[in-house]
């Protein structure tokens, strides 16, 4: 299947072109996050009622998982409101052409820290802190607010969109599961980008800023850092970006090898499949030393989280390659087979969400109407009881999501094994075993 | 600088004061009530002002668990206060005093710490509000008048090998010449086995006496005041007590795991048997206690152990009411033959 280059529509590459619309986005995201930090922290304390609760882990997350990342790759980073107060100071505009001489250090990102490997511990943090995390709203409003600061802080002292980039818990697996969505934005020409004269794209012009995501367009082969912030599609003087819709996972087939890259794969599907058994399970023991934070109980699930993520995942899959014969180096095998992970894993997080957003759906229209638990009916529905929705067809859904993820992977192990000249039957009967146990986990 | 750019930077400083200042101007202007388990802080405010004849609205709601609310001796349904939710209520104070107002929800362990206080004071008159006596607007409790020490042990020295029968005892009532058993200042100052001890010189066998004080207790008493009883019981002390009177409530085994982990400071075994809440069926301990004996406990509570103070909640009637629910454990009023 061929690619449809989207921008090629006059409707489509106005609309991106011009900054008003995405800042009339911005504009609406930040105020509804700013809200939901002050609903976490002036809110109910009751979870299921405080807005900053349901609208960020239920309705936002289920908009991420199962529509935006699937479907739109990084379409979420394009409207993501936390780098444009950094922006607007780092710039000193919000829509002006960049001031070159910045007030502030506008350093370069530690080359030794250029990778996603604080992203992987950053996730990782939030993951081992998520149940109580996802359950009690000041520690999510401080959450919120944390990662706002922390953007505007590194705007001050780094180039660019060093949290986005490097830091950002979400950023780095949504980057990860982009690489399976049908979406991208790539050069038309190559030889336009090799001739073009200052690479504005990168280095900005008097049009438009230049990469805050630290990419130059002309090198782009997958869709991991590129933010779709359409900066380029403002900064090119040759008109030589697209937006293209392409077929899925079209970036695995020629995984990268790095091994960053496929720890978080490793750290995606683990997570994906110890919150089915923590949080979706019916083992109470686990659920307890997951939300005690700092007991011993937790400092041991803690330990098995990592255990699981670092060591018993990556190990077993390890070995099921090691005996792959092959000239390549099992650490450079071990890194592109993972990409055979990444639409496993997005699965079993679409089949792990499917199950708490049709849960607990029903809390965003008692939400929508009292966001702070202060008796407000702002829209009539504060009284709408819960109700877990579509309960008939979530088993179905979730099977289907898992077999299809598993087959999908097994493509993409195919792809992997054709690009190291191996078999992928290891990878297929490892990818089989850890669908049986998510199935297992979840239905 | 541009217009557009401005605009821009107007627009979003005015969505992140908007953001910030929305919620916050209404938080400020909407106090709440907020409802915690005790562990957790209980009722915030716990002390709240009101003037006589005004109406006093509040706006309840619940951090934790589902939680309820009423106001001791005051004629009130209690509601409910829900999770995330808010619950407004008008009270109406027809007299000047300190009102306590409580949980009704068994919430956890502590449950009955979950109070707080009403100060109403004339509308006219700004000085503090008096006192409530410790019955409420009855005086003195008839346990301090008599000089009864409620803390002394109070066995009786024996006891019915069964339960005997309310309407057996009415039979025979008949002919015994004596008249203060219907007398309510016995009733409520003897116990059952001192009444049974007042029998000891009639022709009666000991089962036949014990018949007759099932009936003095059940005389003394009337099916609405026994239903009350009952529906209070169930709604303040079964928590502790047992849904059936035999001190194994739903946070009974909590009340003993507290008591036993509270010996590791304080004085013994007695520390930890304190805790457990007290078995109304056992006859020995109920029928050497007087009801005034009860109504004193009912009323103080238990000094050191879980036993809430109930003197400021029931009213003087809810308390008679209760007391001889609280006997219905050890007579059969129903029906003519021993169980």
């Amino acid at each position: 299947m061929s690619k449809i280059e989207l921008t090629r529509f006059p409707l489509i590459k106005n609309v991106l072109k011009s900054r008003y619309p995405q800042l009339a986005v911005f504009i609406v995201m930040l105020a509804g996050y700013i809200f939901a930090i002050l609903a976490g922290l002036i809110g109910t304390p009751v979870g299921s009622h405080n807005f900053s609760i349901v609208f960020v882990w239920i309705a936002w997350w289920a908009v991420l998982i199962l529509v935006a990342v699937p479907f739109f790759g990084r379409g979420w980073c394009a409207v993501c409101p936390i780098p444009l107060p950094g922006e607007w100071l780092q710039h000193g505009a919000v829509l002006s052409p960049p001031d070159k001489k910045t007030k502030w250090l506008n350093l370069r990102w530690p080359k030794f820290l250029r990778n996603i490997w604080l992203q992987n511990i950053s996730f990782l943090l939030l993951a081992l802190f998520s149940s109580v995390l996802l359950t009690t709203p000041n520690i999510t409003g401080i959450v919120l607010a944390a990662m706002l600061f922390a953007a505007i802080g590194l705007s001050t002292v780094f180039e660019r969109r060093a949290f986005c980039r490097y830091l950002c818990p979400v950023g780095g697996f949504i980057g990860l599961y982009s690489q399976t969505a049908p979406i991208e934005l790539r050069i038309k020409d190559k030889q336009v980008c090799v001739t073009c004269d200052g690479k504005p794209c990168y280095n900005g012009s008097q049009a438009g800023y230049g990469c805050p995501w630290d990419v130059f367009p002309g090198g782009l082969t997958k869709n991991t850092y590129c933010g779709l912030c359409m900066e380029c599609i403002r900064t090119c003087p040759h008109e030589n970006i697209a937006i293209n819709l392409r077929p899925f996972s079209a970036d695995l087939a020629k995984p990268s090898a790095r091994i960053d890259e496929a720890f978080k794969a490793f750290i995606m599907l683990g997570s994906a499949m110890i919150y089915a058994g923590v949080l979706l399970g019916p083992w109470g023991a686990f659920k307890d030393a997951a939300y005690n934070v700092g007991t011993n109980a937790w400092f041991i699930y803690a330990i098995i989280f990592l255990a699981i993520i670092f060591v018993i995942l990556p190990g077993l899959f390890a070995l099921s390659i090691l005996r792959t014969k092959s000239a390549i180096s099992l650490k450079q095998r071990f890194a592109s087979f993972a990409s055979a992970l990444i639409p496993l894993g997005l699965m079993f997080w679409v089949a792990f969400s499917l199950s708490f957003v049709l849960t607990n759906a029903t809390y965003i229209f008692a939400s929508l109407s009292d966001p702070l638990g202060l008796g407000w009916n702002l829209f009539d529905t504060a009284d709408v009881a819960w109700q877990p929705m579509l309960t008939s067809i979530l088993a179905p859904a979730q099977t289907l999501a898992l077999v299809g993820g598993l087959i999908w992977s097994a493509r993409t192990a195919q792809k992997a094994a054709n690009e190291v000249k191996v078999t992928s039957i290891s990878v297929i009967i490892y990818c089989f075993i850890v669908t049986l146990i998510m199935l297992w986990l979840l239905i | 600088m541009k217009r557009s750019e401005l605009l821009s930077r107007i627009l979003i400083t005015v969505a992140v004061l908007g953001a910030v200042g929305t919620p916050l101007y209404f938080w400020a202007r909407t106090p709440l009530i907020h409802a915690k388990v005790a562990e957790g802080g209980g009722w915030s405010p716990d002390v709240i002002q009101a003037k006589v004849a005004n109406p006093l609205h509040l706006s309840l709601t619940s951090d934790d668990v589902v939680h309820g609310f009423a106001v001791g001796q005051m004629d009130m349904q209690s509601v409910d206060v829900l999770p995330g939710k808010v619950t407004d209520i008008t009270l109406t104070f027809d007299k000047p005093g300190i009102y306590t107002f409580y949980c009704t929800r068994w919430c956890g362990l502590n449950h009955w710490r979950m109070r707080g206080t009403i100060e109403v004071t004339d509308a006219s008159d700004s000085s503090e509000p008096a006192e409530p006596a410790l019955s409420g607007a009855e005086g003195v409790p008839l346990y301090v008048t008599l000089g009864l020490d409620i803390d002394a042990p109070h066995d009786a020295p024996s006891i019915p090998s069964d339960q005997r029968s309310a309407i057996s005892g009415q039979q025979l009532i008949t002919d015994l010449p004596i008249s203060q058993l219907n007398n309510s200042d016995f009733y409520q100052t003897h116990s059952p086995y001192q009444t049974f001890e007042e029998l000891g010189n009639t022709s009666l066998t000991e089962s036949q006496r014990w018949d007759v004080v099932a009936y003095t207790w059940q005389s003394n008493t009337t099916p609405e005041s026994l239903a009350n009883g009952q529906r209070l019981y169930a709604q303040n002390c079964a928590a502790c007590h047992g849904e059936n009177g035999a001190g194994n409530g739903v946070f009974a085994d909590d009340l003993a795991a507290a008591g036993e982990s509270s010996m590791q400071t304080m004085a013994g075994a007695n520390d930890m048997l304190m805790q457990v809440p007290v078995d109304f069926t056992n006859p020995t301990r109920m029928l050497g206690a007087s009801p005034v004996l009860l109504q004193g406990k009912i009323l103080r509570g238990g000094m050191g152990t879980g036993m809430p103070m109930w003197g400021s909640i029931f009213t003087e009637e809810q308390i008679w009411d209760l007391i001889a629910y609280l006997y219905s454990f050890q007579f059969n009023y129903h029906q003519g033959e021993s169980q």
